[in-house]
């Protein structure tokens, strides 16, 4: 019976031993967070372009993450893009005249939200809706825009 | 010989073989409910596949995770994108490289074991003594170690996995000197829950074609030690092919 | 009885259902062994024993488990009562005492043994022997022929022994069929066997090296397949 006992306790031991592995990847090398609670309070802000924004794109104050991009959303009658966000309960004293802007992290890099905090008294709380928002900076117009401007700028000298 | 009837010949033998391996499949589903009533049986298979199994998955594992850290660093170093060796290293085990490389050395170390055990059994007439006892050798033999295989594949798989990213960190971070916490932050900034998942569903995927394909050549194999020795080494063929054209098809289905 | 490759193992094989008959049928206890279904035809197995011609011992388990396995599977009996059944059948083969060996331990004759001890746990009314006696040394084969004899005897079943083992077989048998060919050629008692005015069964009887089986495998003629190549 010596043996059966080696037996279970080195059965026993794997299949802890592959849990323990499958929770350290589901926690570790992703961020489930946002998976794990999905409490927190939502608020809608409108833009006019979104443009490589994706969901689960990161929202921050300061620099700071307060939460996550839950969706984003076509508006047929508006014709613009309405972005639902999630923000961590525990910041719940946002002003409710802050802005919103897409913002690209490097000159390359993936697309986030950043929020500027307003000076109000009243707070963004479940349902409201960011008015001042900035849409996405797109590096082809921007390029666009320099090189016309320069063009301009050689012909009037 | 005309080259066409041979190649009519073969694509009629693979046909005709994965239409035995699919009915053979579902002769052990059929089974699967009565031999829960007797979970050791199950549980003995899960420690000859799966504990057996583990010093090869973990070394492979560290070794494996040891040279995408390098290569990872060497390629992302020249693009001064260190910082994402974590999220890139992770995207390779997790997806692709964990299910995959945990399948084929399952296949070598326990695979081949499973054929030439089952296979062994048949030669030396066990098989055909348990039917004249009323007992199903399907039942007995079979089922319980095609279940130790799935069970035993994606705990193995996600053992790999984590080994694997402690190799590559030991490389990236400690020897060449990636920032810790960028390793990990990037890591959590880009792996999505889903392609954990789509690892867990390869590997479970991959556990059943393992298990199926052993104990299918075992079973099924010429009861003369020849027949036992082709039996081992058409699991290893038949599970690696198998495998990567399952891999190629999940991926394709889940991108 | 009969010479290697007639097809006895086969007999056996449709005595237990693991083979179908292509013509004719085979009838076990009053059933015919091929129409039965799945259930039924475990039910009839239950009722007989099989010794197979190496034993056919489960290797991953040891003496004891290996003659407890049918009760184990078959019945719900509890360990108190599976102790008992398992040591008066092996005392009976006289291998009590090797109960915690693997089976890789056991001499062939001791193989034996145990498989015999195994196929009468389940106390069955019908028992089959496969070449009880090939392999064995002069008193591995003593004790199984005595033990067969016994059982036979103590326990009142049907015996049934494939084997070409002549003088083993006369001492025991009550009657010998013996096939050649795929066919029976001749049935009787062993002594009426001896007197046989067939060929083939003095043949076999007495051992002689040519005779209704020829020595040669069917050959063109010799000294034309000899000096064909030259022509």
């Amino acid at each position: 019976m010596e043996s059966t006992r080696t037996h279970e306790l080195g059965t026993g031991l794997f299949v802890f031993l592959g849990f323990a592995a499958l929770l350290f990847l589901a926690t570790q090398t992703t961020n489930m967070e946002q998976f794990v609670d999905g409490s927190g309070y939502r608020v809608t802000a409108r833009f006019s372009d979104v443009a490589g924004l994706k969901t689960r794109a990161q929202v921050t104050l300061a620099g700071v993450s307060i939460g996550r991009v839950e969706s984003i959303d076509f508006d047929n009658d508006r014709l613009d893009a309405l972005v639902t966000l999630r923000i961590d309960p525990e910041y719940n004293r946002i002003p409710d005249d802050s802005d919103a802007s897409v913002v690209t992290a490097g000159l390359l890099g993936s697309k986030y939200i950043g929020i500027g905090p307003g000076g109000a008294d009243t707070y963004l709380s479940d349902g409201s809706e960011i008015q001042i928002t900035q849409s996405a900076i797109v590096l082809e117009d921007v390029i666009g825009r320099l090189v016309f401007s320069l063009s301009q700028g050689g012909q009037g000298d | 010989m005309n080259p066409f009837a041979a190649l009519a010949g073969s694509l009629t033998h693979s046909l005709r073989k994965l239409g035995a391996v699919t009915l053979f499949l579902l002769d052990i589903l059929r089974r699967c409910p009565a031999i829960l009533a007797r979970p050791k049986l199950v549980t003995q298979e899960v420690y000859k596949s799966g504990v057996l199994s583990l010093v090869i998955i973990m070394t492979s594992g560290f070794f494996v995770g040891m040279v995408i850290g390098l290569q990872g660093y060497d390629s992302l170093s020249r693009l001064r994108q260190e910082g994402i060796l974590g999220a890139g290293v992770a995207l390779t085990l997790l997806k692709e490289l964990g299910p995959v490389v945990t399948a084929l050395l399952f296949a070598g170390r326990a695979g081949t074991a499973m054929a030439s055990e089952i296979g062994l059994m048949n030669a030396t007439d066990q098989l055909s003594a348990m039917e004249v006892m009323a007992v199903d050798p399907v039942q007995r033999i079979v089922v319980p170690r095609f279940l130790g295989a799935v069970i035993s594949v994606p705990l193995l798989t996600a053992i790999f996995n984590s080994i694997g990213i402690l190799g590559a960190w030991f490389i990236g971070v400690a020897v060449m000197g990636v920032d810790n916490g960028e390793f990990w932050t990037q890591m959590q900034e880009y792996v999505e829950p889903a392609d954990v998942w789509e690892g867990v569903w390869k590997s479970v995927a991959f556990g059943v074609t393992a298990g199926l394909v052993a104990v299918f050549e075992g079973y099924h194999s010429p009861p003369t030690a020849q027949g036992v020795g082709m039996a081992t080494t058409r699991t290893v063929v038949t599970t690696s092919i198998a495998v990567l054209i399952l891999d190629y098809l999940i991926t394709a289905f889940l991108l | 009885m009969g010479p290697s490759g007639t097809g006895k193992t086969t007999l056996l094989r449709m005595i237990t259902g693991q083979l179908r008959p292509s013509a004719g049928s085979v009838r076990v206890a009053g059933q015919d062994v091929a129409q039965l279904n799945r259930n039924e035809l475990y039910q009839l197995r239950r009722r007989m024993g099989m010794l197979f011609q190496n034993g056919a011992l489960l290797t991953d388990l040891n003496v004891f488990e290996n003659v407890a396995f049918p009760l184990r599977e078959n019945t719900q009996l509890p360990d108190s009562l599976i102790r008992p059944l398992v040591l008066t059948k092996l005392n009976a083969v006289g291998l009590r005492g090797a109960a915690s060996l693997a089976p890789s331990e056991l001499s062939g004759g001791m193989g034996r043994r145990v498989a015999l001890a195994r196929a009468l746990v389940m106390d069955p009314e019908l028992i089959l022997y496969d070449e009880p006696f090939s392999g064995l040394d002069p008193i591995s084969r003593g004790v199984v022929l005595r033990l067969i004899d016994m059982t036979n005897e103590l326990l009142g079943l049907t015996s049934i022994i494939v084997s070409h083992d002549v003088e083993e077989v006369a001492a025991i048998a009550d009657e010998i069929h013996v096939i050649a060919g795929g066919k029976v050629t001749a049935s009787g008692t062993p002594d009426a066997l001896r007197e046989s005015p067939s060929d083939l069964v003095r043949q076999f009887i007495t051992g002689a090296p040519d005779g209704p089986v020829a020595f040669h495998y069917p050959a063109p003629d010799y000294r034309a397949d000899l000096f064909g190549g030259f022509e």
